[in-house]
C-alpha cells in the first residue's frame, strides 16, 4: 500500500490527495465546531473547577483544529485561518449534531445551556474520536498518523472526564436521569453523522488514510453497549444512531451552523487580509 | 511561647502577640489565632479579589468565540481559562477563613447576587470591541498585576501562595494583551482606530482601579487598616502612580494618547499629575449599576438557576466535584 511522508510527495497522486483533503476537512471541522460550543459555554458551567476543566478541553479540541487546518494549508488549501473563517456553510464536513446550539437563548444574553446535553454529545463524541485517532495512528499519510498519536494522550483526559460526568449524572435524581435521557434521545437521533465517512468512505479506506467505516462504527457501538449496559440504562434503538437531519459530510447544515460561523468570524471578516 | 501558654492570655495580649508578629515579618496560616478584626479584613478582601476574578472572566468571554485568527482564539480561551482559575483558588482561600464563621462557597455567590459584596468597578464596563478584549489583557491585566505584586508579602500567607500562582500567570496574560495591542496598532487605520476608541473608553475605568486616594473621597478607611496588618504595603494613590509610570510611556511609544490634557508628570513634586475620574460614578458602579453590572451579574445567575439539577445531582452522588458557585 502506498505511504506518504509529506505534503509534496502527495501532490503526485491526485486521487490520493483528494481524498486526503476530504477527510482532513471532516477532522478539523467536527473539532472546530465543537470547540466553539464548547467556547460558549466559559463562565457558565455547573460549577467552577468545571469551567476551568471545560475550557481546557476546549482548547485542546480547538489545538487540534487547528493542527488539521494547518495540514490543509500544507496541501494547498489556503491559510488556516481563511480555512476556518472564511468557508461558507455548504463547503462545511463537520456533522450536524456538532453544530447545534448548546441550547436557547446566547452565550451574552440569556443562556439556557443544557449541561446534559454538553455531556452527551461530548461524551458520544469523544468515544468516537477516540477510535477515529487509534485508526488514524496507522495512516497511509504518516503527517497524520504522527499528530494522532499525540492526540491520543490528549484524548484520554477528556473521555474520563465525560465519562465521569456521564456515570455521575445518569443514575442520580430523578430529574438528571430524565435530562440525561432526553439528552441521549437527541443526540442518537442525528449521532450517525459523526461516525460516517462522507460519499467516500470506502475509497478512503482503500487508501489506508484510515480503517473501514463500518469497522469503526462497530467498535463505537459495542463501547457505548459496554457503558449502558454496565450502569444500566436502555439504548435508544438497536441498531445504532440516526442521521435525521441530514449528512453534514455532504455540506448539509442547519441554521445554527450559519449563526455560529457569522459569530465565529464575525471580527476576521472585517479585514480578512489584515493582522490581528 | 508554649500553646498553652498563649491559651491562657486575654484578647489584648493575643492581639499584641498578633501585632508582634505581624511586625516580625512572620506569617499567619488558615488555623493560627487571629484577631477578629484581621480575619474580617481579610474576609472584605479575598472574596472580593475571587468574586472580581470570576466576574473579570466576563467581558473578555464575550470575545472568545469571536477572536479573530485560531492563534487568538487559543490565547483567549487560556487567558479567561486562568482567570477562573485565579477565582476557584481565592475562593478556596475564603472558605477556609469563613468555615469558623460557618458560611460556604454558595453563601459568596448569594452575597454576589444580592450586591453584598462588591466587584471590581472594570468588570462592570463595556467591551464592544475587539480592540476592548485587546485593551483589557493589556492594562487592566497590568494594573491588577500592579495591585497583586504588591500584595505578594501579605501576612496571610495561604493568600500570598495564591498571589504567586496568579500573579506567574498574569506575565502571559499582559503578554497576550500586548500581542493584541501591537497587532491592532501596527495595523490598518480601522483597527488603529478601534484601539485608541478603546483606550479612551477604558482610561477613567483603569484610574477608578486603584481606589481613591484618601479615605475622604469615598469615606472608607479600609487602606489603612491593611497597611496596619500588613495585607499591603502601597496606598491606592502609590499603586496609581506606578502604573501611570509604567504605561503611559509605553502608551505613547505605540503611537496612542490618553483622553486627559492635564496628564503629565510634575518633575519637581515627583508625581503624575492627571484630570481625578468621577468618584461619585465610581461608587455608582461598584454598587452593581455600571453600564454592564446587571447583564453579568444575570449571566451568573442563570447558570446558577439552570446548573442547579446539577447540583442537587452531584449532592446526592457526594464526589470532589461538588463544591459549586
Ligand atoms: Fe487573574
Ligand atoms: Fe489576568
Amino acid at each position: 500500500m502506498v505511504e506518504y511522508n509529506t505534503a509534496q510527495e502527495v501532490e503526485k497522486d491526485a486521487a490520493y490527495k483528494k481524498e486526503l483533503v476530504e477527510l482532513l476537512y471532516q477532522l478539523a471541522d467536527d473539532d472546530f465546531i465543537l470547540a466553539f460550543r464548547g467556547s460558549e459555554w466559559l463562565g457558565i458551567a455547573p460549577h467552577i473547577e468545571e469551567d476551568v476543566a471545560f475550557s481546557s478541553i476546549s482548547q485542546d479540541k480547538m489545538g487540534h483544529a487547528v493542527i488539521y487546518y494547518e495540514m490543509l494549508e500544507e496541501l494547498g488549501e489556503g491559510k488556516a485561518d481563511d480555512l476556518a473563517h472564511l468557508r461558507e456553510p455548504k463547503e462545511r464536513k463537520n456533522a450536524i449534531i456538532l453544530e447545534e446550539v448548546n441550547g436557547p437563548g446566547n452565550y451574552l444574553e440569556e443562556p439556557e445551556y443544557d449541561w446534559a446535553f454538553a455531556v452527551v454529545r461530548n461524551y458520544f463524541y469523544d468515544i468516537s474520536k477516540a477510535i477515529r485517532l487509534s485508526s488514524l495512528k496507522n495512516s497511509s499519510y504518516k503527517p497524520l498518523a504522527q499528530v494522532a498519536k499525540k492526540m491520543i494522550l490528549e484524548q484520554y483526559y477528556h473521555l474520563t472526564h465525560w465519562n465521569m460526568w456521564f456515570t455521575q449524572l445518569i443514575n442520580a435524581t430523578d430529574e438528571a436521569k430524565k435530562r440525561m435521557r432526553q439528552a441521549i434521545d437527541k443526540v442518537w437521533k442525528d449521532f450517525d453523522g459523526v461516525l460516517t465517512l462522507g460519499p467516500s468512505a470506502k475509497e478512503m479506506a482503500r487508501l489506508g488514510l484510515i480503517k473501514e467505516e463500518q469497522e469503526l462504527k462497530d467498535k463505537w457501538m459495542t463501547e457505548i453497549k459496554e457503558v449502558f449496559e454496565k450502569l444500566g440504562v436502555e439504548l435508544p434503538t438497536n441498531d445504532g444512531p440516526g442521521m435525521e437531519r441530514g449528512d453534514g459530510r455532504n455540506g448539509e447544515h442547519t441554521e445554527d451552523l450559519t449563526t455560529a460561523l457569522q459569530t465565529l468570524s464575525e471580527v476576521y471578516k472585517v479585514d480578512p487580509a489584515a493582522g490581528w | 511561647m508554649s500553646l498553652f501558654a498563649f491559651d491562657s492570655l486575654t484578647e489584648e495580649e493575643k492581639y499584641d502577640r498578633f501585632l508582634e508578629r505581624i511586625n516580625a515579618g512572620e506569617k499567619i496560616e488558615a488555623d493560627d489565632w487571629m484577631p477578629d478584626d484581621y480575619r474580617k479584613q481579610l474576609l472584605k478582601l479575598i472574596p472580593m479579589h475571587g468574586i472580581s476574578e470570576i466576574m473579570g472572566a466576563l467581558p473578555e468571554k464575550e470575545w472568545v468565540p469571536k477572536a479573530p485568527s485560531l492563534r487568538r482564539k487559543l490565547a483567549i480561551m487560556s487567558k479567561v481559562q486562568d482567570e477562573m482559575g485565579h477565582g476557584q483558588l481565592l475562593l478556596r482561600v475564603a472558605e477556609d477563613l469563613m468555615r469558623p464563621l460557618g458560611k460556604r462557597r454558595e453563601d459568596i455567590m448569594e452575597d454576589l447576587l444580592t450586591g453584598r459584596l462588591k466587584f471590581h468597578n472594570v468588570f462592570h464596563m463595556e467591551a464592544p470591541t475587539w480592540g476592548d478584549a485587546g485593551v483589557i489583557a493589556w492594562l487592566v491585566d497590568g494594573a491588577a498585576i500592579i495591585s497583586q505584586t504588591m500584595m505578594l508579602t501579605t501576612s496571610y500567607a495561604p493568600y500570598g501562595r495564591a498571589l504567586k500562582r496568579i500573579c506567574a500567570e498574569e506575565v502571559f496574560h499582559a503578554q497576550h494583551g500586548e500581542a493584541i495591542v501591537m497587532a491592532l496598532a501596527e495595523g490598518t487605520d480601522e483597527q488603529r482606530q478601534m484601539l485608541q476608541d478603546a483606550v479612551n473608553r477604558w482610561w477613567e475605568s483603569l484610574l477608578m482601579f486603584f481606589g481613591p486616594d484618601t479615605s475622604k473621597r469615598t469615606g472608607n478607611s479600609n487602606q489603612d487598616k491593611n497597611i496596619m496588618y500588613k495585607l499591603r504595603t502601597k496606598s491606592n494613590e502609590e499603586l496609581r502612580q506606578d502604573f501611570l509610570t509604567k504605561y503611559i510611556p509605553r502608551i505613547h511609544s505605540i503611537g496612542l494618547t490618553v483622553p486627559d490634557e492635564t496628564l503629565h508628570y510634575d518633575e519637581e513634586e515627583e508625581m503624575w499629575v492627571y484630570q481625578q475620574p468621577d468618584w461619585d460614578k465610581f461608587k455608582q458602579i461598584v454598587s452593581n449599576n455600571g453600564p454592564r453590572s446587571q447583564a453579568r451579574l444575570r449571566l451568573r445567575e442563570i447558570s446558577h438557576e439552570n446548573n442547579e439539577w446539577v447540583r442537587e445531582a452531584l449532592g446526592k452522588k457526594q464526589t470532589m466535584q461538588t463544591a459549586s458557585v
